[in-house]
């Protein structure tokens, strides 16, 4: 077993792999927190719909780099969808669910119309499940993913605070002067600049999993929201790391058995918090 | 100078006016209640004085070295608070953001006037205690002691004693009264119109009729009088 887990370690694809699985579990649960006490928990799962629609735009005009056009797409719905939080005509759920399926099935609509691939279900499919990206990952997307995940932990750690104060209250926080749109819009383009990487990694239908198993869990076991924040980046990068390791031991899908194992995280954190609670009280 | 002071202000949603014309002034030390019938606009001029919201027209003018963001606020309860994962003292510490600018973390001095405010209002014991366990008084508390980290000078409350049962209730304006003795302006929001009228100096009626004098004089007015009975009939209904 651990002679077989060296063996892959030798191979780069694989270090790559675990490295970029592990900073975008951090990250993303990081903004879990936030999100999930926003009531934002499925905003994870709209956007990578969205990512998913503008690459198959991107992949139907042949462009080279499909950066170019999923990351603006996304960032400005991630701002449409964050910022009208309270006072737009279409509530949030709704406006999630509605961008959600309709980049998706327009995602799926393109790639049918206009691939050039003969395997069209088996190219969406993995788009959606993120196979097989994730071990394919060049040099120049680990350095990327690299730098993007330490600019997030360092903007999280210095607005600790008024994240916080924003999350919790809003409008104290706006009357006592704190430019809560700011800190809104920050979040906003964080969130989709974490998703469009995180496609890479479980695909567009999972995504949501990194998002909010981590935040839940460690909300399950603990009360003050710094140790919520710090618990649920530790079950985020140990539940990611050890998907990755058996997903290759054994052989499965790597989304898929990430997942499984955040969901696995999740109710043992719910049996913790239920004996604990039931300690206390 | 008055401490605040609002001037032909017409407040309302989407272009549309829910009052106007209106007209006061708060000075240093004064105890005002805000009241009048659900929907007259009592909120939306909370709102609209902590400038989370422009006023279709008119002006507010800050004076005695008030800035706009000196004012303490003890919000409404929110759903999202409901279970919301944070202890008593990073609430009340978030208090002291105004203070912080943009520098990223919280200072001792911070810190110890965090501490202080909780004393104050006796939340010290449940300083490391989660939020959203805390009975409906403790928690108006601790949200009290937030606001005070904010500000010394003026408080606004918007109905800081819904939900609370009498004897908590009675305590809530204990804490409130004794605030407004050590010289901290109170603003209150109120359905309580007889605790309004006990407690409070000055009392701002809005609605279809506006009235804004001392109490005393409220108690006088023909607004007043409507008013109060319209109350106890409801209370006898």
């Amino acid at each position: 077993m651990i002679d077989k887990l060296v063996m892959y370690l030798q191979f780069p694809l694989v270090r790559y792999a675990l490295i970029v699985g592990v900073l975008i579990a951090l990250c993303s649960s990081l903004l879990g927190v936030i999100l999930v006490l926003k009531r934002f928990s499925y905003i994870g799962d709209g956007l990578s719909h969205v990512a998913f629609g503008a690459m198959a735009v991107a992949s139907v005009m042949h462009l080279m780099n499909q950066m170019i056009l999923i990351l603006p797409v996304t960032i400005i719905c991630a701002i449409l969808l964050l910022r009208t939080g309270q006072n737009t005509k279409i509530k949030g759920d709704a406006a999630i669910a509605m961008i959600s399926v309709g980049a998706l099935a327009l995602g799926y609509l393109l790639m049918n119309l206009f691939s050039t691939s003969s395997n069209v279900s088996g190219d969406v499919c993995s788009t959606l499940f993120g196979s097989t990206s994730i071990l394919t990952l060049t040099i120049r997307e680990v350095w990327l993913c690299v730098i993007l995940s330490i600019v997030v932990v360092i903007l999280f750690v210095l607005f600790y605070n008024k994240i916080f104060a924003v999350t919790f209250d809003e409008n104290f926080a706006r009357a006592v002067g704190t430019k809560a749109e700011r800190y809104n819009l920050l979040l906003a383009v964080v969130t989709a600049v974490i998703i469009v990487l995180a496609m890479n990694l479980v695909g567009s239908l999972l995504i949501s999993a990194l998002v909010i198993f981590p935040a839940l869990s460690s909300m399950r076991i603990f009360h003050s929201f710094r140790s919520v924040t710090i618990t649920s980046a530790v079950l985020s990068v140990l539940c990611a790391t050890s998907g990755i390791v058996i997903s290759i031991l054994v052989g499965t899908p790597v989304g898929s058995t990430i997942v499984a194992v955040d969901a696995a995280c999740f109710l043992i954190c719910s049996l913790a918090g239920c004996f604990a609670g039931g300690v206390h009280k | 100078m008055a401490q605040l002071t609002v001037s032909d202000l017409t407040l309302g949603y989407e272009g549309k006016g829910l009052v106007e014309g209106l007209n006061f002034t708060i000075e240093s030390g004064d105890y005002l209640c805000i009241v009048g019938e659900n929907g007259s606009g009592k909120t939306t001029l909370m709102k609209t004085l902590l400038h989370l919201q422009e006023p279709l027209s008119g002006e507010i003018r800050f004076g005695d070295d008030l800035r706009a963001n000196e004012i303490g606020y003890l919000p409404q309860q929110t759903v999202v608070q409901k279970d919301f994962p944070a202890s008593v003292r990073e609430i009340v510490l978030s208090g002291c953001q105004g203070r912080s600018g943009l520098r990223p973390f919280y200072r001792r001095r911070e810190k110890a006037l965090a501490e202080e405010n909780m004393k104050k209002m006796g939340v010290m014991d449940l300083a490391g205690r989660c939020y959203r366990e805390l009975s409906g008084g403790q928690q108006q508390r601790v949200l009290l002691a937030r606001a005070l980290c904010a500000t010394r000078k003026v408080l606004l409350l918007d109905e800081p004693v819904s939900g609370l049962d009498p004897k908590v209730t009675a305590e809530m304006y204990r804490l409130i009264g004794e605030l407004h003795r050590e010289g901290v302006t109170i603003i209150m929001i109120s359905h309580d119109i007889t605790a309004a009228i006990r407690y409070a100096t000055h009392i701002l009626h809005i609605g279809k009729k506006i009235f804004y004098g001392t109490t005393d004089a409220y108690l006088q007015s023909d607004v007043g009088h409507m008013f109060l009975l319209e109350h106890e009939e409801e209370v006898e209904a």
